[in-house]
């Protein structure tokens, strides 16, 4: 087939789009049909799987193919679709409670097998389709409908539970920004394996401004590191500040004060196996630290979905079998003839017999 | 001294029984498939305590495996053991329910101690008589002592020559059956191709116990039962998980379709995840799921991509794959759930066979959420209905589940291996027209949708679980709704037209039905035949198409005075029955004790019917 060339519109659907207005879906779902439309695949080999919430109508909107599946089980209904068929290009679109609550388990299995898909988590520390109730991501001491005294547990924090599950790929985004969100899913979509993204998402209606203190532009200098691999570890309006490793630990420094000097700042690298460092950028949180966002991890693994397909193909080399007619006439099988009446041996006679 | 008697008979149950660790399956599965090899019909099944090892030598901890074989058809594992072989105390105490009057017990005479005797509950050192099996041929053997004879000069420690004891028994009762040993010395070979000494111990005590048996004639009765009159043809043996594995894989070659079936191990359903995941050679794809609901759920979007989509479980996992199942009743998707049936609620029996997961498989969702359901009667059949399965899925675009039972799919049979010419074709619905295609369009006749997927230009489209129009688009108008139900359930109904009418067994008229479904079968035929030759005025009429019913099940049902539905739960088919084919008596034979039913239970059932 001939590369097409598409525009976002080749991807949007005749489905009105029915988030509420001001939702930070929009954006998301305008970055990703931007991407797909760059990516040089055709169309008809996107598959788009949701679970349940707001998030999850997503495939409604896209023009490619989609599947609005049940709470949670996206992950495991997206792999099924990628084993079936591994030439596909697979989209999960999830949400804090889709993924990190009801489909907990499948989120870490997916993530430990490394299947090629691409996991987008719209993160808005709220359930939004039940109207308000607190989420596995909200902070303790939330206040919803559900926690009107305020909650008693600590939230997940998803890219712990990627490294925990041994994960290849992760990244975070904020839904409002667009060209990085842009660059974030087209490293997505390239790497080999599970790639998970967060995208901290607003949530206008029920808990509207939750990451504001990180996402608005006004401090995005000061509480936004963007992490590019091979790239210094910088942050500030003049890039003045930085990371440095003190002690086994992560600090932010200022670049010519205390005899520091750029050589000093760590340098991002995706690539390193041990999860350490990645994990400690993934803790980062305000005040002390600004927050990370762009390409955390990526590193390479073996992918599922090829080794099943290798597996096969390295059996089918040296085999014996080739079709059910003889597998079923292979091992312990006998001859009756002569001895036998000519009649099936069941009564009532069975359709095949 | 004088030879102890041949005794020739039409059939011949025999148990083997030991601790769960004494290997009894094993040699079970190796005496039944040697018999099966020389021509006898034969039909097993295996009893086994859901702990893998329970404390050694206690009754809870006995393992069992009854083969009946004979020179006529064989259709149950039979009632009572004409044999049994039993390795310790504990085996005759469990299994002394089991046995025919007048059988013969071997046992291990060295595992009869009174540490032993205590073990099994025994308060005296006479544990025949306790347990009232004083009219039986009793023979002793030292198994133990004559294993460790046997190999004493293969340098081998205490234990592994232990290991060995099953192939003396074996050995024993391959004489008095007149069973060539050569098959499984060939068996052996394979299995422990890799350890020369293993082999040649077990060979070296498989003859020493055929020796043996030879040599004690006096003491050992032996047994002449004739070849079987079956039908013409290639066959082998077969259990019913194999064969329902084997059924997926034949309709995936016939349909074109790659075969994918996700997964997660539950006891009595797992070895159909296991003969799946052998078959890399022609392109079987197995998924082992990190829990029930994955293994559906990937089966589903197997299914939503285009391969023939299965899912294995028993009554537990079916719960929990309940929302999913809704989930393939609203997208339309081919997809087929099997459940090997085990005792319920909960975990209940696991290694126990049960039909009570037929409400749960007819109505076990929320909302109205129709789908087809078939069960498979025998071992052997389970291939066909497997079969069937995937045909009606692929050619209807309707989940489809098949029921089959602890029964079935462990025990074997011999099944005559058809050829992939005679099985029916299976043609996928597969969408052909772009320009035209809608998702939810169906054809005017069966209803069913046309199957795109990911990957064919121009046919994209989005499904899910909200209720939508006929081009795909979520709908919550009023009457769409309505419709849509309608039609989802008209839809199964309609795949009647691929059911064959049910055919009685017995006179089309009499005084008494018996009615059954599923893996009762056998020992329901059996009943039926006995009944009729005593002169009894008896039919069966035995169900694999539970919904929709076979068209002709009204009329059937009018030609016969009382009907009688036997099944192992408590009453789920006959209430079935009664809400769909109302006006009818229907009388009930239930039992739910993990066991099949026996043929003499069935018997007085009916005859307990007929007298009223």
């Amino acid at each position: 087939m001939t590369e097409q060339k598409y525009t976002i519109k080749d991807f949007k659907s005749e489905n009105e789009v029915r988030w509420c207005p001001g939702c930070g879906d929009y954006a998301i779902m305008n970055a990703l049909q931007r991407t797909m439309a760059g990516l040089g695949i055709p169309k008809e080999e996107f598959a788009i799987i949701s679970g349940i919430g707001c998030s999850s109508r997503f495939p409604y909107y896209m023009s490619t193919y989609g599947f609005h599946t049940i709470h949670g089980r996206a992950a495991a209904v997206a792999s099924g679709v990628k084993m079936a068929n591994p030439d596909l290009n697979v989209w999960v679109i999830t949400g804090d409670g889709d993924a990190m609550a009801i489909g907990g388990n499948h989120f870490i299995h997916t993530i430990r097998r490394n299947i090629d898909l691409n996991i987008i988590l719209f993160n808005n520390r709220i359930y939004g389709l039940t109207k308000g109730q607190y989420s596995p991501t909200s902070d303790r001491g939330f206040r919803s409908k559900t926690s009107p005294y305020g909650t008693i547990e600590d939230p997940f924090v998803p890219g712990q539970l990627v490294i925990g599950a041994r994960g290849s790929f992760f990244a975070r985004s904020i839904d409002s920004n667009i060209k990085m969100g842009e660059a974030i899913y087209q490293a997505a979509a390239k790497h080999k394996g599970t790639s998970v993204v967060e995208i901290l998402q607003n949530c206008v209606i029920y808990n509207n401004g939750v990451h504001n203190a990180i996402t608005n532009p006004e401090f995005r200098a000061e509480r936004q590191l963007f992490l590019e691999h091979g790239k210094p570890m910088l942050f500030g309006a003049e890039n003045e500040k930085g990371l440095i490793m003190e002690k086994g630990r992560l600090k932010v420094a200022k670049i010519g004060e205390n005899g520091v000097t750029l050589d000093d700042i760590l340098v991002h690298d995706a690539t390193e196996a041990d999860p350490s460092l990645h994990l400690s950028l993934i803790n980062m949180s305000l005040p002390e630290f600004p927050v990370a966002f762009g390409v955390i991890r990526s590193v390479d693994a073996p992918v599922y979905n090829v080794e099943m397909t290798e597996q096969i193909k390295a059996v089918q080399q040296t085999r014996k079998i080739t079709c059910m007619d003889e597998l079923m006439k292979s091992g312990n099988t006998w001859e009756v003839t002569g001895n036998g009446n000519g009649k099936p041996k069941d009564c009532p006679q069975k359709e095949l017999k | 001294m004088k030879d102890a008697k041949v005794i020739e008979l039409e059939e011949v149950a025999i148990r083997f029984s030991g601790d769960s660790g004494d290997g009894m399956q094993l040699t079970g599965t190796l005496f039944s498939d040697a018999t099966a090899l020389i021509g006898n019909d034969i039909s097993t099944f295996p009893d086994y305590p859901s702990e893998i090892r329970a404390p050694q030598g206690t009754v809870g901890g006995v393992s069992g495996f009854q083969v009946q074989f004979g020179h006529k058809q064989i259709t149950t594992p039979g009632d009572f053991a004409h044999v049994l072989v039993a390795m310790n105390p504990a085996a005759i105490k469990a299994n002394a329910r089991f046995m025919n009057p007048g059988g013969t017990i071997i046992y291990d005479s060295d595992s009869f101690t009174e540490k032993n005797l205590q073990k099994a509950g025994y308060v005296t050192d006479d544990p025949f008589t306790e347990s009232n099996l004083l009219d039986f041929r009793k023979i002793a053997v030292p198994v133990s002592t004559l294993t460790r004879e046997s190999l004493k000069d293969f340098g081998l420690d205490n234990k592994s020559v232990l290991r060995s004891k099953n192939m003396f028994a074996l050995g024993l009762v391959c004489w008095m059956f007149n069973r060539p040993l050569d098959y499984i010395e060939e068996f052996i070979r394979n299995k422990f191709a890799k350890k020369p000494v293993v082999v040649d111990a077990n060979i070296k005590v498989l003859h020493s116990g055929y020796n043996y048996g030879m040599n004690l004639q006096h003491q050992t009765p032996t047994y002449m039962v004739h070849s079987a009159d079956i039908e013409n043809g290639t066959y082998r043996n077969i259990s019913g998980n194999q064969a329902t594995a084997w059924g997926f894989i034949a309709a995936a070659e016939k349909a074109g379709r790659e075969l994918f079936l996700g997964s997660y191990p539950i006891t009595p359903a797992t070895e159909i995840l296991s003969y799946l995941s052998e078959r890399k050679d022609l392109g079987v794809k197995t998924f082992q799921a990190e829990d029930e609901i994955a293994g559906i759920s990937s089966a589903l979007g197997a299914a939503f991509a285009g391969d023939l989509a299965v899912t294995s479980t028993s009554g537990p996992g079916l719960a929990l794959k309940s929302e999913a199942i809704g989930l393939a009743v609203m997208a339309e998707l081919p997809i087929v759930i099997v459940n090997v049936q085990r005792g319920g609620p909960s975990t209940g029996l696991p290694t126990k066979t049960e039909q009570s997961d037929l409400l749960q498989a007819l109505y076990g969702r929320n909302g109205e959420s129709p789908v087809v359901v078939l069960a498979a009667s025998t071992p052997s059949d389970c291939f066909f209905y497997a079969y069937k399965a995937a045909k009606i899925a692929l050619e209807r675009m309707v989940p489809v589940i098949l029921l089959t039972d602890g029964f079935l799919g462990n025990g074997s049979e011999p099944w005559r291996i058809p050829d992939m010419g005679e099985l029916p074709s299976i043609t996928p619905r597969i969408a052909k027209d772009a320009a035209s295609f809608k998702a939810y369009q169906r054809d005017e006749k069966i209803l069913a949708r046309e199957w795109a997927f990911p990957g064919m230009p121009g046919f994209e489209h989005r499904i899910g679980g909200l209720e939508k129009n006929i081009s795909g688009t979520v709908s919550h108008d009023p009457e769409n709704h309505h419709k849509n139900t309608e039609i989802r359930e008209e839809k199964v109904q309609r795949t009647v037209d691929l059911v064959p009418d049910i055919e009685i067994c017995g006179d089309e008229d009499g005084d008494v039905l018996v009615v059954g479904w599923g893996g009762t079968y056998g020992h329901l035929i059996s009943a039926v035949r006995e009944l009729r030759k005593e002169g009894k005025n008896v039919s069966l009429a035995h169900f694999n198409y539970i919904k929709p019913l076979p068209k002709n099940t009204a009329e059937v049902f009018k030609n016969f005075k009382k009907i009688i539905v036997c099944e192992l739960n408590l009453g789920q088919f006959a209430s079935y029955l009664r809400d769909r084919l109302p006006g009818v008596e229907y009388h009930q034979l239930n039992k739910l004790k993990g066991l099949p039913f026996t043929v003499n239970e069935i018997k007085e059932g009916v005859n307990k019917l007929l007298e009223e």
